[in-house]
C-alpha cells in the first residue's frame, strides 16, 4: 500500500471535488496526484488562513472541499476555523501532514508537533490519527461525519504513517 | 466619496443582478445591509483577510456566476498572499473590489499602509493579477463597474463610516439564505 494512493482513494469514494493545498514534504506527491484529477478543482494557496476562506467559499458553491497541509499551518488557521468555519457551520476536511513527532529530524518542527493535537481539541475539531491500513476508511468515515453536522474533521497522518507501504 | 457612497454605487449597479457579493467584515457588511440587503449578499461577520479568499472560492466553484467580494486595504494588508493566488487563478466571473480608505475604518480609523507609501495597484500588478484598475471618484466607478467583470478594481475613497444599524441576521440565517442562490443550479428567467 502507498500512503498517498490510499489518502487520495480516500479524498476520491468521499466526493471531494475541491481542494486547497500548501505544501509539505510528505505530501509531495499527493498533491500531484490532486491536481491532475480532472473532476477536482486544485488550488495552490500562499498560506492555510487563506486556504480556509478559499474553502470556505467553495462550499457556498456547492463543493465538498478539502486542504491539505502541514500542522505548522494549524497555527495561522486557527481565528478563520473558529470566526468563519465554526461560526457558520462550514464543513471542511483538513489533511495534515503530522510533522515534530515521532521519527522528526527538524528539531523546529517539534514544539508546534506537539501542540497541534491541542488545538484542535481546543477547536472542538475531532483529530483522527488512522495508520495506513485504516487510513481510507477512517477518511471517509470522518468526513461523512463532518459534512453531515456542518463541522471539520481533521486527520493528522504522522511521520511513521508516510513511511509505511 | 466615503466607504458607504461606493457601495451605493455598487448596489445599484448590481443589486438588482444575480450576483454572488461577498461582504467584508464590520462596517462594509453592514453598510450594504443598510443599503441593500438581498439574499445573495453573504456578511463575513468575523475572519479578517478572508473576503478576497472566499470570493475566490465561490468563483472557482461557481463559473456559471458572477461573483464580486468586496474587500477593504487593511483586510487586504492583512492576507496579501490572496492576490497571488487570485491573479494565478484569474477566473473570469470574479471581480475583487477593494474600498481603500487608507484607514481601519472599523477600529477606529487607525491609518494603513496605503495612507503612507504602500500602492495596492502596484502590488496587484507585482502579483500578478492582469485586469487592475483604480478609480477615485463616482462616475469613475460606475464606469468600471459597467466594464469590468474580472480582476481587482481599486475605490479609493475617504475614511469615514456611515452610523448604521448592526446586521440583524443571525450566522445560520446568512449562510442559509446566501446559499438557496449560490449552491443550487442556477435556472436564469
Amino acid at each position: 500500500m502507498d500512503p498517498s494512493q490510499e489518502v487520495f482513494k480516500a479524498i476520491k469514494e468521499s466526493g471531494i471535488d475541491f481542494i486547497v493545498s500548501v505544501p509539505c514534504a510528505n505530501l509531495q506527491k499527493l498533491i500531484p496526484m490532486v491536481d491532475s484529477d480532472p473532476d477536482i478543482i486544485h488550488v495552490a494557496a500562499t498560506r492555510e488562513e487563506e486556504g480556509i476562506g478559499i474553502c470556505a467559499g467553495a462550499y457556498m458553491g456547492g463543493k465538498k472541499p478539502a486542504i491539505m497541509m502541514q500542522n505548522s499551518g494549524m497555527g495561522n488557521s486557527i481565528n478563520a476555523l473558529a470566526s468563519l468555519n465554526h461560526l457558520y457551520k462550514i464543513p471542511l476536511l483538513i489533511i495534515i501532514s503530522h510533522r515534530g513527532v515521532e521519527g522528526e529530524p527538524i528539531c523546529a518542527q517539534v514544539p508546534m508537533g506537539e501542540k497541534t493535537p491541542l488545538l484542535l481539541e481546543v477547536l472542538d475539531i475531532p483529530a483522527y490519527k488512522p495508520n495506513l491500513a485504516q487510513a481510507k476508511k477512517t477518511i471517509e468515515k470522518a468526513t461523512k461525519k463532518a459534512f453531515e453536522e456542518g463541522k471539520q474533521a481533521a486527520i493528522l497522518l504522522s511521520i511513521d504513517f508516510w513511511r509505511e507501504s | 466619496m466615503i466607504r458607504y457612497g461606493a457601495l451605493e454605487i455598487l448596489a445599484e449597479k448590481e443589486g438588482d443582478k444575480d450576483t454572488l457579493i461577498i461582504a467584508n467584515i464590520g462596517f462594509p457588511s453592514k453598510e450594504l445591509y443598510k443599503i441593500c440587503d438581498r439574499k445573495a449578499n453573504f456578511y463575513m461577520l468575523g475572519s479578517m483577510g478572508l473576503s478576497s479568499s472566499i470570493g475566490l472560492g465561490l468563483a472557482l466553484a461557481r463559473p456559471d456566476r458572477k461573483v464580486l467580494a468586496i474587500d477593504g486595504d487593511g483586510s487586504v494588508l492583512m492576507n496579501m498572499g490572496s492576490l497571488a493566488t487570485i491573479a494565478n487563478q484569474h477566473p473570469d466571473n470574479y471581480l475583487l473590489v477593494i474600498i481603500d480608505n487608507g484607514a481601519y475604518g472599523s477600529t477606529g480609523n487607525q491609518i494603513t499602509a496605503t495612507a503612507g507609501l504602500t500602492d495596492l495597484k502596484e502590488v496587484a500588478l507585482g502579483a500578478g493579477v492582469q485586469n487592475v484598475a483604480m478609480v477615485s471618484d463616482e462616475s469613475g466607478l460606475k464606469k468600471k463597474l459597467d466594464t469590468m467583470d474580472n480582476g481587482v478594481l481599486i475605490v479609493e475613497t475617504e475614511p469615514r463610516n456611515k452610523k448604521v444599524p448592526v446586521i440583524q441576521l443571525c450566522p445560520a440565517d446568512i449562510i442559509e439564505r446566501f446559499m438557496e442562490k449560490s449552491a443550487l443550479p442556477f435556472h436564469s428567467g
